[in-house]
C-alpha cells in the first residue's frame, strides 16, 4: 500500500495500540495534522503549552505502564518538550515524541522554526532519530516504541522532516520489533541467585529496598511474598511507593532524605539491603562514606549501568526484577525476625509520637492534615499526581498507597509543574479512577494554563493546591543552610478560585482543619473537576530532613515541642 | 589506571556524536579514541583509552552498551592484544644529519617517506611504548610536526602470537 510519510506515522501508532496523543500543531507537523483526521481511533489532545504535552504522554505512562505519545512541531515546539523528556528520562517512564522537523533539503540552513532537536536530545532521551528518508520511516518509529518499552524503558524522540510527511513509500510494517542485540535483559545468573539466597538466610537484620522497578517490572506480589516469607522489613524509594502496600505490616515508608527517622535508622543498622530495583540516588543515601556501614548488598536492576555506580554491592543481579524474584523466591526458607522487628517498631512508635498530626495545632491549618484526611476521605484509593516541592514529601508520608501507580511523582528530575499535566495523561489512561492533583503554590502556576486542555477534555480530575505563600522547600533550605534570608521565595499568587473560575471549573478555598473533609467531599461529589485551594501554614518545613551530603542517621527531626511554643506565643 | 575498551557500533550518522556526549556527560575521561572500518560493512570499530580514575570500566563499558548503535563493548586491557598506534613525525634534518635519522629509523623498523631540504617525514607503527621511544629519541633533533592516529587493538587468536615484535 502506497501511503505517505504522514500516514504511515498513524498507522503505526495505531499498530502499536496508541489510542490518545497529546500534541500542539504547527508549520512543520502540519502534513501529520492534516493525516490525523483520518484515524479517528486516535483521540488528540490540544494542550496550552508543549511542556504539558510531555507530561501528559509521561502520566499516561505511569498510570497504565503503555507508552505515553507525544507530538510537537519544530523548533520552539520541541524545545518546550524538553523538560518533559528529560523528567521520563530520569524516571525511566515509556515514551515517544514525534516532532515535526523542517524540509531535509533546508537542514542545517537555521531555516524558520529549526532547531538541531536530536542534537538537543540526545542526553535526555533513550535513543533518538532524525527522519530523512521515508522509507525508513516506519522501521524507525518500530525501533522507537520497542526500545521506549524494553529494558529499564524511558524516552524516545523521533523527528521527521517536514518532506518526509509528504513523501509516498509502500508501507510495511515489521511484524516484529527489530532486534537489538545486547540491549535485552539477560536473565538471572543461577550463581547469583544462589548467593543472595544465602545472604537472606544468614541475615539477622535485613532490610528490603523497594524502587520503581518494583512497579515497572509488575513483581509487587513477588515482592510481598519475598518479604512476608523471610520476614523482611521493606522501605520504599520515592518511586517505589504503592509497589508494597503501606498498611503492611512489614511496610516502613519512604526513606532518605525525608524519609522517617526509623526508617534511615533501620538502614543504617541492618546488616543485608536487599535493593530491588532502585539506583541508590543521592536522595536515598545521603553522604555514601557512611551509609549502611553494616549491611551486605544485593542489588537487583535491570540497567547494568546502575549496579556497583554508588554503592559497591556484594552480589549483583543485572535482571528484570520480577524474573529475579520468581528465581529467587524457591531457593529461600522461612524466616522469623522478632528482635530486628521489635526494634524497628521501636523507633516507629517513637517517631509516631513525635508526628505532627500528634501534637496541637492551636487551630491553625498544617499541609500534612490536608493529605492525612484526603487519604482518609479517598479511602486512600486516589492516584495521586504531585508537583515537586513540600507538599511532594508530605503526600508521600500522609497518603499511604497500597497499589502500585497510584502515586505519580517526578522523583529523579523533580520538575516544578508536573502535576497538572501529569494527571490529566494519567486520568485519559485510567477514565475509571478517582485522580487528584496535589500541587504547591508555585508549580501550579508554572502549568495552569493546562485548565483549559482538563475543561476541554472534560476530565474528572480534583485539584488541591497547598497554598503556603512561598517556594516552600526551597524556603526550607534557606531557612535551615541560608540564615533565613529569603531571596525569592516569598510568593505571590492569584486568587485560585478565580482564576478556576475563569476556566468554569468549580473551587473553594478552605482555611481550617475543620473545613478540610467537608471541602474533599464536595469535590468528590462534583462531577468534572473542581479545585481547592488550601490556605496552610507558611512556613512550615518537611520533618525529617538528612541535610544534603550528610550522614543518613543525621537527621534534622521535628523538635517536639517546637508547635507549642508557637502556639503559646500565640496566644 | 588506563583500559582499552574495542566497540562494534553500527555505522550510521551520529555515533560517535553520541558515544562522545556520553564519556563527557558522564565525566568519563577519554585518553584516546579512534573510528574506522570494520569486517562488517554496516559497523565500524572503536578503540578507546579511558582512564578509570573516576569511573570503573565495567561502568564505563555498561553505559556504552546502552546506546542503541552500540552492539558489542568488550575490555580488552587484561587480554592479550595487538596494539598499535601509527604516528607521522616531521623532524629537522639538514642533510649532513639525514644518516643518523635514518639509523635510528632503521633500527624502529619505521621508515622515512617524505624528505625535504630541512626536515623529513617519519612513518612509525607500532604499539604506544614504541612509538614514544621514538619520539623521545627524535625529539632533541627538532620535531616540526606530528601526527599520531591513537591506539587500535585486536585480542589475538588463542594459539596464536608468533614472534610478534611490536
Amino acid at each position: 500500500m502506497i501511503l505517505t510519510g504522514a500516514q504511515i506515522l498513524w498507522e503505526c501508532l495505531v499498530k502499536e495500540g496508541v489510542t490518545t496523543v497529546f500534541g500542539y500543531p504547527g508549520g512543520a507537523i502540519l502534513p501529520a495534522y492534516d493525516a490525523m483526521l483520518d484515524y479517528p481511533s486516535i483521540r488528540h489532545v490540544l494542550v496550552r503549552h508543549e511542556q504539558g504535552a510531555a507530561h501528559m504522554a509521561d502520566g499516561y505512562a505511569r498510570a497504565s505502564g503503555r507508552v505515553g505519545v507525544a507530538v510537537a512541531t519544530s523548533g520552539p515546539g520541541a524545545t518546550n518538550l524538553t523538560t518533559g523528556i528529560a523528567t521520563a528520562m530520569l524516571d525511566s517512564i515509556p515514551t515517544v515524541f514525534i516532532t515535526g522537523q523542517v524540509s531535509s533539503l533546508l537542514l542545517g540552513s537555521d531555516a524558520f522554526q529549526e532547531t538541531d532537536v536530536t542534537g538537543i536530545t540526545l542526553p535526555i532521551t533513550k535513543h533518538n532519530a532524525l527522519v530523512t528518508d521515508v522509507t525508513t520511516l516506519a522501521r524507525t518509529l518500530r525501533e522507537a516504541f520497542h526500545i521506549a518499552r524494553s529494558g529499564r524503558p524511558g524516552p524516545v524522540l523521533v523527528d521527521i522532516c517536514k518532506d518526509v510527511q509528504q513523501a509516498r513509500t509502500e508501507f510495511e510494517w515489521p511484524a516484529a520489533p527489530p532486534p537489538l542485540n545486547g540491549h535485552e535483559p539477560s536473565p538471572p545468573r543461577a550463581a547469583d541467585l544462589t548467593r543472595a539466597a544465602e545472604l537472606v538466610a544468614g541475615a539477622k537484620r535485613p532490610l528490603i529496598l523497594a524502587g520503581a522497578g518494583v512497579i515497572r517490572s509488575g513483581a509487587s506480589d513477588l515482592l510481598r511474598e519475598f518479604a512476608e516469607k523471610t520476614d523482611t522489613p521493606v522501605a520504599s524509594t520515592l518511586l517505589g511507593l504503592g509497589g508494597f502496600p503501606a498498611s503492611h505490616p512489614l511496610a516502613l515508608g519512604m526513606m532518605g532524605m525525608h524519609g522517617e527517622a526509623f526508617v534511615n535508622q533501620a538502614i543504617q543498622r541492618a546488616d543485608l539491603l536487599l535493593a530491588f530495583g532502585m539506583r541508590f540516588d543521592d536522595r536515598v543515601t545521603g553522604n555514601l562514606k557512611t551509609y549502611a556501614p553494616e549491611a551486605k548488598k544485593v542489588h537487583v536492576e535491570i540497567d547494568p549501568s546502575e549496579i556497583g555506580k554508588n554503592v559497591a554491592v556484594d552480589v549483583q543481579i543485572a535482571a528484570d526484577l520480577r524474573a529475579a524474584l520468581a528465581g529467587l523466591l524457591p531457593l529461600l526458607s522461612e524466616k522469623r525476625h522478632p528482635d530486628w522487628r521489635r526494634e524497628i517498631d521501636a523507633g516507629r512508635a517513637e517517631t509516631h509520637a513525635r508526628d505532627i498530626l500528634h501534637q496541637p495545632d492551636g487551630g491553625r491549618l498544617f499541609a500534612a492534615h490536608v493529605i492525612n484526611d484526603l487519604w482518609e476521605a479517598t479511602g486512600g484509593g486516589a492516584v495521586v499526581v504531585t508537583d515537586v516541592g513540600q507538599h511532594q514529601m508530605w503526600e508521600a508520608q500522609y497518603y499511604h498507597h497500597e497499589k502500585p501507580r497510584t502515586l505519580i511523582t517526578s522523583g529523579g528530575l523533580g520538575t516544578m509543574g508536573f502535576a497538572l499535566p501529569a494527571a490529566i495523561g494519567a486520568k485519559m489512561a485510567r477514565p475509571e479512577a478517582e485522580v487528584w492533583v496535589i500541587a504547591g503554590d508555585g508549580g501550579f502556576q508554572m502549568t495552569q494554563c493546562e485548565l483549559a486542555t482538563l475543561q476541554q477534555e472534560k476530565l474528572d480530575i480534583k485539584i488541591a493546591v497547598v497554598n503556603n505563600g512561598f517556594l516552600g522547600m526551597v524556603r526550607q533550605w534557606q531557612e535551615f543552610f541560608y540564615a533565613r534570608r529569603y531571596a525569592a521565595t516569598p510568593m505571590l499568587s492569584p486568587d485560585f478560585v478565580v482564576l478556576a473560575s475563569a476556566y468554569g471549573i468549580p473551587a473553594r478555598r478552605v482555611n481550617r482543619r475543620a473545613d478540610v473533609v467537608p471541602a474533599v467531599e464536595a469535590a468528590r461529589n462534583t462531577p468534572g473537576p473542581a479545585l481547592i485551594e488550601f490556605r496552610v501554614e507558611q512556613e512550615d518545613v518537611v520533618y525529617p530532613m538528612v541535610p544534603s551530603g550528610a550522614d543518613l542517621h543525621a537527621m534534622i527531626r521535628r523538635p517536639a515541642e517546637a508547635v507549642v511554643e508557637a502556639q503559646e506565643a500565640q496566644a | 589506571m588506563k583500559h582499552t575498551l574495542v566497540a562494534r557500533v553500527q555505522d550510521q550518522p551520529g555515533v560517535l556524536n553520541r558515544v562522545a556526549s556520553l564519556f563527557r556527560r558522564r565525566a568519563f575521561n577519554i585518553e584516546s579514541l579512534t573510528v574506522g572500518g570494520s569486517e562488517a560493512p554496516d559497523f565500524s570499530r572503536m578503540t578507546i583509552v579511558v582512564d578509570t580514575a573516576r569511573a570503573p570500566a565495567h561502568l564505563v563499558a555498561a553505559n556504552l552498551r546502552k546506546l542503541v548503535p552500540v552492539a558489542e563493548v568488550t575490555d580488552v586491557t587484561h587480554l592479550p592484544t595487538v596494539d598499535r598506534d601509527l604516528a607521522l613525525i616531521r623532524v629537522r634534518c639538514e642533510p649532513g644529519t639525514r644518516g643518523e635519522i635514518a639509523n635510528l629509523v632503521e633500527i624502529f623498523r619505521s621508515r622515512i617517506v617524505d624528505v625535504a631540504p630541512d626536515s623529513v617525514i617519519v612513518e612509525i607503527t607500532g604499539d604506544l611504548e614504541k612509538v614514544n621511544g621514538l619520539v623521545e629519541l627524535l625529539r632533541p633533533r627538532g620535531i616540526l610536526e606530528m601526527v599520531r592516529t591513537g591506539k587500535v587493538a585486536m585480542v589475538r587468536g588463542t594459539a596464536a602470537a608468533p614472534g610478534e615484535t611490536g
